[in-house]
């Protein structure tokens, strides 16, 4: 756009410079990296620290010396953490609570999606935005609605859900599920009507629409969906804090904090050390998953 | 037996008639093609015999049997759609073979049959590309291949050539008609195109509105239209239409044009439009092609007359010219040799013989 203006501006009767447009593109890429590099240094300097300070001992922090760089390296931080089985417990805990999150997440909401974006049925629309609405409202207004509900099962069933790191398998989705499936009927929406007919007169039942066609057409954004999902899933804190509280039920936001903040002692070597550990899987999961993260894939379905 | 058959079909959206009870009998291994502006129902048509739209009224079969509620998988049809409509994620080989693995035919007799139609296709170098790799006229050939290896009883084309640029559409239509001459299936094969129509088709079916006008063969409908829709639909440049009144003078009729143009109105016609002298509403019909110049040998039922050309087109083959009659344009084709200059008066020659009087009330070719 920038290049065009310049173009307009000078008019026919000036000379033309050569290279102008390059010249604006230099300046436009200046740009871009200036604010990319604020962007990166803005959003990376907190990793960096806490990797810093994960390798300094508790007397190296305590003491007021250059906090930007190591003095006397040391894996004390990490030893104590992985050795202590209260740690792999919130590890264990917040892979199973992530792990069935996102695989319910994407089952219901790629079906949903399906259904609601293909489906023709008697108010499908209004549906599709009533679940984006539910996204919409906070989990803080319902955290109080909702541990009333599991008392309330627990005192007709006997179930108990409360203190239990499972519990999360519940409520979870009740973020995930609905932006899911926004994602996901954007996606659908975005693959020509014609693909889906072509396969019901090839003879395909919409379940094979869905497997065959969809979901391989969708990919890019099943792999959105479910990045999304992963992180809300790994990353919440609200909810595990106001429905767990035993140290064996904990998932890592949770148990880091309460098991490492013990009154007014901040074990910071630790709860740095922690925070790296618990934020590793999702940088190699993103980075493995990216590669797939493949855009343009429905090119050639059509004529664009 | 592949004959389809249309019985007073009616598709309503919600209020909206978007097909108006037609009726229809499309006999085994013929190639009709529907034809008409944009909006008329002839894709409705199509899309509610592959069984893609629910059918408000009325009844489809298919080889003798009523499909009103089969389901399109179940109906033993294949279809071309106008943006080839291609798994993008498979390769070409999967694309045309994926209807055979739904069916779990056995792997060798799915290759046999997908070689044998990319054989006919001339696609057999690309059964490993994905769609993306393979151009325009390349994709339209291998959704026509899926069609063909599912050996249905009705292929039905839903605009397959308005995406190609003009030259391939010419290279590709030629290609349809081999195709449908080497495979031999009832083909029902929509179009906006009235020269696509008319070049492909065993019949056309004109469609306007929701209705058919005409169904006939290309030659038919040409030279005896039933209708003033027909008559200026198919044909290009269009015909000329101008309104006009008929008298009796001297024991002969006489169509009457504005700007002091009467023509005789040819003898094997007379008892026909007689009944109508004297009525308003009247309009002569022409074709471009029989306004020429004028030469020496003038057949009966040819008439001479004088006209200043407003513009003039050189085709090469010929030369288009436009001049006007009573405030309508006309236009003419007349040989490039014939010195049309515009602003300049030329000696033309109407053919009567092919002339056509129309009741402009009804819309109905007399």
């Amino acid at each position: 756009m920038a290049t065009a203006t310049t173009i307009d501006k000078s008019g026919p009767s000036r000379p033309i410079h050569h290279g102008s447009m390059s010249r604006d593109r230099r300046r436009a890429l200046l740009w871009s990296y200036f604010f990319l590099v604020v962007f990166v240094i803005f959003f990376l300097t907190p990793p960096v620290y806490m990797l810093i300070t994960s390798l300094k001992s508790s007397t190296e922090i305590a003491g007021a010396r250059n906090p930007w760089w190591v003095f006397e390296p040391t894996l004390m931080n990490y030893e104590a953490l992985l050795t202590s089985t209260e740690f792999l417990t919130f590890i264990l805990n917040s892979a199973m609570v992530s792990i069935i999150v996102v695989s319910v997440t994407m089952v219901v909401s790629v079906l949903a999606a399906f259904a609601l974006s293909r489906m023709r049925f008697w108010g499908s629309a209004t549906l599709a935005t009533g679940i984006f609405l539910c996204y919409l409202i906070p989990e803080t207004l319902l955290f109080i609605p909702l541990f009333k509900m599991f008392a309330v099962v627990n005192e007709f069933t006997g179930i108990q859900l409360l203190n239990k790191w499972y519990v999360l398998v519940l409520v979870y989705p009740t973020l995930t599920v609905p932006f899911c499936t926004w994602i996901m009927i954007g996606y659908f929406a975005s693959i020509p009507k014609e693909l889906d007919e072509a396969a019901l007169i090839d003879g395909a039942t919409y379940m094979q629409t869905l497997t065959k066609i969809f979901i391989p057409v969708a990919l890019p954004g099943i792999i959105a969906a479910t990045i999304f999902a992963f992180t809300v899933s790994r990353a919440q804190f609200l909810y595990p804090l106001a429905f767990t509280t035993s140290s064996d039920q904990l998932v890592l936001p949770v148990g880091i904090v309460t098991s490492l903040i013990k009154g007014d002692v901040y074990n910071w070597g630790q709860i740095m050390t922690g925070a790296l550990i618990a934020a590793a899987p999702p940088l190699v999961i993103y980075a493995f998953l990216m590669d797939y993260y493949i855009a343009g894939l429905t090119a050639g379905a059509t004529k664009g | 037996m592949a004959q389809v058959t249309l019985r007073k079909l009616v598709k309503n959206y919600d209020e909206t008639p978007a097909v108006r009870g037609i009726d229809l009998d499309i006999v085994d291994k013929e190639f009709v093609v529907l034809v008409g502006p944009s909006g008329c129902g002839k894709s409705t048509t199509l899309r509610m015999i592959a069984g893609l739209e629910d059918i408000t009224d009325g009844e489809i079969s298919i080889g003798g049997h009523v499909v009103n509620d089969v389901p399109p998988k179940d109906r033993d049809i294949a279809m071309v759609f106008q943006n080839y409509a291609l798994y993008p994620h498979m390769t070409v080989f999967e694309n045309m073979s994926f209807g055979l693995r739904l069916k779990k035919v056995p792997k060798d007799e799915i290759r046999k049959q997908v070689e044998h139609a990319a054989r006919i296709l001339d696609i057999s170098e690309l059964l490993d590309r994905k769609p993306k790799q393979l151009s325009g006229g390349q994709r339209q050939r291998v959704a026509m291949g899926r069609a063909i290896v599912r050996d249905p009883k009705v292929f039905l084309f839903d605009e397959p050539l308005s995406n190609l640029d003009a030259k391939l559409r010419v290279q590709m239509r030629t290609e349809i008609k081999k195709v449908h001459q080497k495979v031999r299936t009832t083909t029902v094969y929509v179009t906006h195109d009235q020269v696509e129509a008319m070049t492909l088709a065993d019949r056309v079916v004109v469609m306007n509105a929701g209705r058919i006008e005409q169904v006939g063969t290309p030659n038919d409908l040409y030279h005896h239209p039933r209708t003033v829709f027909v008559a200026g639909f198919i044909g290009s440049p269009a015909m000329n239409f101008i309104p006009c009144g008929l008298e009796q003078a001297a024991g002969a009729l006489r169509v009457v044009l504005p700007d002091g143009l009467a023509f005789p109105v040819p003898a094997d016609r007379a008892d026909r439009y007689a009944k109508h002298v004297g009525k308003g509403n009247l309009v002569f019909g022409l074709r471009p092609e029989h306004i020429t110049e004028t030469h020496r040998n003038i057949e009966p039922n040819q008439e001479r007359f004088q006209m200043t050309l407003e513009v003039t087109e050189p085709m090469g083959m010929e030369t288009l010219i436009y001049f006007q009659v009573g405030g309508v344009e006309v236009c003419g084709r007349v040989n490039p040799a014939a010195g049309a200059e515009p602003s300049q008066p030329i000696d033309l020659l109407a053919d009567l013989n092919h002339m056509h009087l129309i009741d402009a009330q009804s819309g109905l070719v007399l």
